[in-house]
């Protein structure tokens, strides 16, 4: 292996991670959005799992062939801490913690039957930090982005997630937030309607 | 405030009230003195739970179950229970508990401070709706009071919650006295009791406390020598609506229902009556005969309830105001389950059109579907009592509903609602 | 063993009604409706999946009653 294949690896991988990661996103939303469909709704979420876990693994050999890359100087403490990398600082620390919260999120649903269900979606709703961070990265690092083709890549993944989002924002299908408690006039007693006369119309 | 006097043998909890009771010295003339010793045996805790059981006392917050289980229950669970007193009286239509509390409240303080020394319970919790600021300031003055009673008593406290309709759910009281928020709890294994945290709780209505003062000074015998036997002794009842004198009424259980709105004076002409509470069952007129107990209310499909009894004349129209009562229910759950959630929302649209549209057959069909859908459901009842309200009104007044859909909306509607709603549930019915 | 479902967790994903047809429906709302609550012994594998698909674990195998 050349010395640079490494280093095209990571940069490949760092791609095909970021469109799989928007495909994760956009199918997360449908599911909490509720989304209709001829095809069964579990369909979908075993579809947005099944996905997120390759992104993952395109996410690990991203970070592993950069990391084992001799071109760039990043160390293995930039893995899970940001901003200890001496190429590029400030990029991989984007990188770092995008990762950071992919891992919590991947741990948290590989073992979502042992956890109480509202921790689990505490950690999941983090999940949308995902998306902007991996795009920040890309940004931040280049080299890639200076082709037109990864600008017209980066646009159409951001239509994708964007506009789920934005579905999801308007349609507001969670049905215990879009709904507001009664707020109640003070209950006006029984007792002093009936002493007023009021009790009887 | 009007105390209607059916038959002066059956003023118990009601007897010898004059303007507010929360003067401890004068209750303890009136009722005599407490029946707790200095010290407490374990004989003593058996004696009272054997008389409660013995009475036949059954829960007068609306689910009817015999008082003494859930006391045995608590005693079993050890010592350092909290017993929760639930005055929060959801339904609008009653005033029984804030009349309760009110007049007599030292009634109420007594059954609470027995039972938690009959069951080893350390804390007494008194929960009142938060809007009831002077009785909240009356029942602490109470409580003062009673610091120079003779025996060790209880820790006892009064705690203002949030009143919601179904706040006095038991699972919803429990959770807002542990501070997070007034929701009824899924709890099917009933065997199984709620918690404090690590403490087992106790709830009883007030009036049931109340009840239980009585009978642990005069005895099971004396309880028993009154009503009906499968749910003796007297209860309270809040009678409002077509009636010239609303109030409260103590009455024997077993009295039949047109005797008991006899005293409230209703209109010459009477159409029905919702018998329980906004969750219960329209009963006709022509059933008015029928006893105030629970088989009897049971074959007309009604239960005693909340004690809650709301007249309606003959020119209103039952449709109508069952409509504003589904729609104010409606706003009321909780807002965690979905068949209630959604559903009570859509039934309340059903009705909506049946009374101000011009309804079809298979309109009142998706209707009854949709009640039979939601009822069973939800954490707690309260969809099944929007639902029995319903069902009971298609039923009752079957002959409204003959006429919304030939004609549309009939001239009852045109009359206000007398059903207490906050008023903005009361919109009135356009003209067809 | 026997389903039964919060109904204040659940949320109407409808995962369970999708794997678990057979006993369980959706009400106009998409809400599950239990048609059956004893599981037979054939479906119960479909029933721990179905269990363990619920996004809320709304979804619940509990023991027969006594």
């Amino acid at each position: 292996m050349q010395q640079a294949d490494l280093w095209y690896l990571s940069r490949a991988t760092g791609v095909v991670a970021l469109v799989l990661l928007t495909a994760t996103t956009f199918l997360g939303v449908l599911v909490a959005g509720r989304a209709k469909s001829k095809l069964p709704s579990f369909a979908r979420a075993d579809a947005h799992r099944y996905i997120s876990v390759v992104t993952v693994a395109f996410v690990a050999v991203h970070v592993v062939t950069a990391l084992l890359d001799p071109y760039v100087n990043i160390g293995w403490a930039a893995v899970v801490t940001p901003l200890t990398s001496s190429y590029e600082r400030a990029g991989i620390a984007i990188g770092t913690v995008g990762a950071d919260v992919l891992l919590a999120v991947g741990i948290s649903s590989a073992l979502r039957t042992r956890l109480p269900a509202r921790a689990w979606r505490a950690v999941h709703w983090a999940a949308y930090l995902c998306w902007p961070t991996a795009v920040a990265h890309a940004l931040a690092m280049g080299p890639d982005t200076r082709f037109a083709w990864a600008r017209c890549l980066l646009a159409a993944c951001a239509f994708v997630v964007l506009g789920g989002i934005a579905w999801r924002m308007a349609g507001a299908v969670n049905a215990r937030s879009a709904r507001p408690r009664t707020e109640l006039e003070p209950r006006r007693s029984l007792l002093a309607a009936i002493s007023t006369g009021d009790a009887t119309k | 405030m009007t105390v209607l006097d059916v038959r002066p043998s059956t003023t118990r909890l009601l007897y010898g009230l004059a303007g507010t009771g929360a003067d401890l010295t004068t209750h303890l003339a009136t009722h005599g003195p407490l029946p707790v010793p200095s010290r407490l045996r374990p004989q003593w805790q058996e004696a009272v739970l054997h008389e409660v059981e013995s009475s036949g006392l059954t829960g007068r917050g609306g689910a009817g179950f015999p008082a003494y289980r859930k006391m045995r229950a608590a005693r079993r669970s050890g010592p350092g229970a909290v017993l929760l007193v639930n005055a929060m009286e959801g339904e609008p239509a009653s005033g029984k508990d804030e009349y309760l509390l009110t007049f007599a409240p030292h009634l109420v303080l007594d059954g609470a401070e027995l039972v938690a020394l009959a069951v080893g319970a350390s804390t007494v919790v008194i929960c009142v709706p938060a809007e009831r600021r002077a009785q909240i300031a009356d029942l602490k003055r109470a409580l003062g009071q009673r610091l120079s009673l003779p025996y060790e008593r209880p820790n006892c406290r009064v705690k203002a919650l949030p009143g919601h309709y179904v706040s006095g759910e038991e699972s919803a009281l429990v959770s807002a006295v542990a501070g997070k928020e007034s929701v009824p709890q899924f709890h099917p294994d009933k065997s199984v009791g709620l918690r404090l945290g690590r403490q087992p709780v106790l709830v009883h209505n007030a009036e049931t406390l109340g009840h239980v003062a009585l009978i642990c000074r005069h005895g099971a015998h004396w309880f028993r020598q009154v009503g009906a036997p499968e749910a003796p002794g007297t209860s309270l009842v809040t009678i409002s609506g077509a009636v010239r004198q609303p109030g409260i009424l103590e009455v024997e259980t077993g009295l039949p229902l047109g005797d008991m709105i006899a005293a409230a004076r209703p209109v010459p002409d009477v159409q029905a009556v919702l018998v329980g509470g906004y969750g219960g069952t329209w009963v006709s007129a022509r059933n008015l005969s029928v006893p105030f107990g629970p088989q009897s209310l049971k074959a007309v499909g009604a239960s005693m309830g909340a004690g809650v009894l709301f007249v309606l004349a003959r020119g209103s129209c039952g449709l109508f105001e069952t409509e504003i009562i589904a729609r104010y229910l409606a706003g009321e759950g909780a807002g965690q389950c979905g068949p209630c959630l959604f559903g009570l929302p859509a039934i309340a649209d059903d009705l909506a059109l049946i009374v101000r549209g011009q309804p079809q057959p298979r309109d009142l069909e998706r209707l009854r579907t949709r009640c039979g859908l939601v009822a069973g459901r939800g954490a707690c009842g309260h969809p099944d009592g929007a639902a029995r309200l319903v069902n009971s009104a298609l039923g009752v007044f079957q002959g409204d509903a003959n006429y919304h859909m030939r004609f549309g909306p009939c001239p009852g509607c045109r009359l206000p609602a007398t059903a207490p709603v906050p008023s903005r549930f009361t919109r009135k019915v356009e003209p067809a | 063993m026997r389903l039964q479902v919060d109904p204040s967790a659940c949320d109407g994903f409808g995962f369970c009604i999708d794997l678990l047809g057979e006993l369980l429906a959706g009400d106009e709302w998409g809400f599950p409706i239990v048609k059956q609550a004893n599981v037979p012994p054939e479906l119960d594998s479909y029933a721990r999946q179905a269990v363990k698909a619920c996004p809320r674990k709304a979804l619940q195998l509990v023991p027969q009653r006594a």
